[in-house]
């Protein structure tokens, strides 16, 4: 069998909210489907959570909470065993989960059990001649991979922001089943936040910075820009490495590879390795005093100037309209 | 203890990607390669994990002769022995941990270590994968580890934050950046690595699970606009910002 049988969203919650990325995952699997004619069905693996509903207006009615007390933080063993169950029985043979990084962790443990090809970080999963191909970003975005899984059984993540929450309401039927001698080998045990920082994985707009700003001390005018236009902060390896900032903020092939709407890169000149992990942002603009950087080869917009003249103007200017 | 390290070749981040005639792989020619820098936190975990409990540390790699460069970097940081699982066989992630896992399996390792993900495919899969397979436990994206009486403490890297693990040996650990800082291997280690054991042991992989139909470059991006050269275009952009991208 080549096109599913029936597709399972496998849907996050965190601290009993579902996440937005989550809901991308319910509606790609609601459309996919309706392309091939199959089941869906959605699994929240869950201590208790709230809004479910929302997994109903994105087109999967038939929603499971896979419920146990130990569920209240995320656990590998627990998770990846209860979904492969439920997945055993609902004769589920195509799943379908977020990139995030508690998605990247489960996948692959939930595919183990399924024995079930997994395709990670998909940007384009659809019917193509009778086959669910996907295209997914390799050598962290410099080529792009066509794929098809060979297996009965098929595990796909999806990069976070890429797919679109579509509103297509179904009636929602909600059931609650508790997890039987849930598996909580490996489980987490506490979530130390960053101080509520946004993160740039998440980020709709990301404001980064590199060496052009010379030195940690004048990081805050890359922070004082975000600020004003609610952004998380990027910046490039070699601030990084340089212990400017700490790795989760760092943006390209050896940090995180990120696709906002809006990526402004400040004094970064655009190393390859950062040039992959940022390029497919939607809008991308540039500041930089070298007009041969090769950012400005990626960039929408581009300022060629000096930093630390049009960051705090453009800060005051932004303040104006938003 | 015993302490496993798997270690990948990957093209040097700095390559330039070419599409090879055929449009299925990259194109080799001309690229060097370099020990995957997820690896190199998870060598260093091992060499201390060993300086902590004692026992020994083993570099595992699935491949072709020229993995060999790669893991003498690990037996120069201070890794015991190597062995080379070699096969020419096309390799998907489920191919490689297979033969990970039966390695594993077979060599009682108590704990092993490896990159969060390979910086070529990108896929961060092998990790879970072959601890499933093995049946250990699993840990990824580790940005701090401490092991005690068997149990570990790990933390991991989340959206916003990092989320603190319980779970127990025998275990696969990924490495994220930041999870230590790793040696450079320095003269003695480098001699030294010359003479330490590097075993081959010729294995056949499975068929590959996903099937690769096409490997394309991104489209190139059209030319952007050069908006000004000082403070005095910002006016500019933010308008373009709103009335053109509408994305503020």
């Amino acid at each position: 069998m080549k096109m599913p049988k029936m597709i399972l969203a496998v849907i996050e919650q965190r601290e009993g909210k579902i996440k937005k990325s989550a809901l991308e995952v319910a509606s790609t699997a609601a459309k996919l489907a309706s392309t091939c004619g199959c089941g869906v069905a959605a699994v929240v693996p869950a201590a208790s959570v709230e809004g479910v509903e929302e997994i109903a207006k994105c087109g999967v009615g038939k929603i499971t909470v896979l419920a146990d007390p130990g569920f209240v933080n995320y656990s590998t063993s627990g998770y990846a065993k209860a979904i492969v169950e439920f997945a055993k029985n609902a004769g589920a043979d195509t799943l379908i989960l977020s990139g995030t990084a508690l998605g990247k962790d489960l996948a692959p443990a939930a595919a183990a059990g399924l024995d079930a090809a997994i395709v990670s970080d998909a940007i384009v999963l659809e019917d193509v001649n009778g086959e669910l191909t996907a295209v997914r970003p390799v050598f962290a975005g410099k080529a792009l991979q066509k794929v098809v899984a060979k297996s009965a059984n098929k595990v796909f993540t999806l990069r976070p922001n890429v797919f679109p929450v579509v509103e297509s309401p179904v009636a929602a039927s909600v059931e609650t089943v508790s997890v039987a001698g849930a598996d909580l080998t490996t489980v987490a045990t506490e979530i130390k936040k960053a101080g509520g920082k946004l993160d740039v994985a998440e980020a709709n707009i990301i404001v980064s910075g590199g060496r052009g700003l010379k030195e940690s001390g004048n990081f805050h005018m890359v922070e004082e820009l975000a600020e004003v236009l609610g952004a998380a902060v990027g910046a490039s390896r070699a601030v990084v490495d340089a212990g400017w900032r700490p790795h989760s903020e760092q943006v390209g092939q050896t940090g995180k590879t990120v696709t906002p709407t809006l990526y402004i890169a400040c004094g970064i000149s655009g190393a390859i390795q950062h040039l992959a992990g940022m390029a497919s942002s939607k809008y991308i603009v540039a500041i930089n005093k070298d007009k041969d950087a090769p950012i400005f080869n990626v960039a929408d917009y581009g300022i060629v100037g000096d930093v630390f003249e049009v960051l705090p103007a453009l800060k005051e200017e932004l303040k104006k309209v938003i | 203890m015993k302490i496993a390290v798997c270690v990948s070749n990957v093209p040097d981040t700095a390559t330039k990607i070419k599409i090879a005639a055929g449009g299925k792989e990259i194109d080799k020619a001309g690229v060097s390669f370099i020990v995957n820098p997820y690896d190199e936190f998870a060598i260093e975990e091992a060499v201390r994990t060993k300086e902590k409990f004692g026992g020994e540390t083993v570099v595992i790699s699935v491949g072709e002769d020229s993995n060999k460069e790669i893991m003498r970097k690990a037996l120069a940081m201070g890794i015991d022995s190597g062995v080379l699982l070699k096969t020419a066989d096309p390799l998907d992630s489920n191919a490689v941990a297979t033969l990970l896992a039966d390695e594993i399996k077979s060599g009682g390792y108590d704990i092993v270590f490896m990159g969060k993900q390979s910086v070529d495919y990108d896929s961060s899969v092998v990790g879970q994968l072959t601890a499933a397979k093995a049946g250990l436990n699993c840990v990824t994206v580790c940005v701090s580890l401490n092991i005690e009486n068997g149990t570990i403490t790990a933390e991991r890297e989340i959206e916003g934050g990092r989320e603190v693990i319980k779970s127990a040996l025998p275990a696969v650990i990924t490495a994220q950046k930041g999870l230590n800082d790793p040696r450079y291997p320095n003269l003695k280690g480098i001699m030294d690595a010359k003479r330490k054991p590097l075993a081959e042991k010729p294995v056949s992989a499975p068929a590959p699970l996903v099937e690769v139909v096409e490997m394309s470059l991104p489209a190139p991006k059209a030319a952007g606009r050069i908006v000004g050269t000082d403070a005095s275009a910002v006016a500019e952009l933010v308008r373009l910002l709103r009335e053109e991208a509408k994305v503020i």
